[in-house]
């Protein structure tokens, strides 16, 4: 299963719309490395509102991949997190501090734009 | 409504099918959207750690009745043959891990539900037995 990366100027869109099973998250972080790369992206929408479970892994997984995007030059905003899911993390002792977040994919991309000036 | 089931973790597909099945488990019981999303979360901890840490294990789902109250409640326990675990105290501590992950597997599953219970010998395997009640 592969997660869909959706191309908007210099910003690359992405809906998690499948169950994300370890393998699923691990190419979905090459693909979007390997994406940012080739299009030169500045900046980056993960939207997670279909997601109901964020363990410790995938945690790890979706921090990681904002550190190496961050590296690469592209800023990440996850947006969509469930309000189950958010409380979970808290309980698990995960934080995601230095993750920019916003409640919806507008909001995300008006993030981006706000910081990258336009 | 089918109120018991057990998950072979033999592959790392064995952990989606253990937390769908938790999540539709806690879902009959009647638990809310939080507390499913804690049951399936912990789920997910104790299968990858299976996965991770032994050859084979199980996780086993269980709906449950308190004896004192009548309150309903899901079971769950992790149970494998795997090397064990040397040191209880260092693995319920946020942070160890011997995986390269957060550490956040044990400590985390701890706080997610409301009783937890660990036994383990060196070289036999490990199991784990925790259970979330109705609110
Ligand atoms: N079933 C098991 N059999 C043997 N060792 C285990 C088992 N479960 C956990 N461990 C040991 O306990 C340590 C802590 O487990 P824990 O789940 O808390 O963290 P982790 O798996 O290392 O990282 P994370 O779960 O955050 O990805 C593991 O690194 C491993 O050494
Ligand atoms: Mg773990």
């Amino acid at each position: 299963m592969r997660i869909p990366i959706l191309k908007l100027g210099r910003y690359l869109l992405i809906s998690v719309q499948v169950e994300l099973d370890d393998q699923t998250a691990l190419q979905f972080q090459e693909d979007l490395l390997n994406k940012i790369h080739q299009e030169g992206s500045l900046g980056v929408v993960i939207d997670l509102t279909s997601v109901d479970m964020i363990d410790s892994f995938i945690a790890k997984v979706i921090g990681d991949v904002v550190e190496m995007s961050n590296l690469m030059g592209a800023k990440v905003v996850l947006t969509g997190i469930q309000p189950a899911v958010a409380i979970t993390l808290i309980d698990m002792g995960v934080s995601l501090q230095e993750v920019q977040t916003a409640l919806d994919l507008e909001q995300g991309l008006e993030r981006l734009q706000q910081e990258l000036g336009g | 409504m089918n109120n018991q089931s057990c998950i072979e973790i033999g592959n790392e597909w064995g952990i989606v099918s253990a937390r769908q099945a938790g999540r539709e488990l806690s879902k009959n019981i009647g638990f809310g959207s939080v507390d499913q999303a804690r049951i399936t979360t912990a789920i997910s901890e104790l299968a990858r750690n299976i996965y991770l840490y032994t050859e084979i294990g199980q996780i086993e789902l269980t709906s449950v009745v308190k004896d004192n109250d009548g309150r309903e409640g899901i079971k769950v326990v992790a149970r494998d043959k795997g090397p064990g675990i040397e040191n209880l105290r260092d693995v319920m501590v946020d942070g160890f891990t011997t995986s390269g992950g957060l550490g956040a597997g044990l400590p985390g599953v701890k706080r997610l539900m409301d009783e937890f219970d660990i036994e383990s010998m060196p070289g036999e395997g490990t199991t784990i037995t925790t259970v979330k009640w109705l609110r």
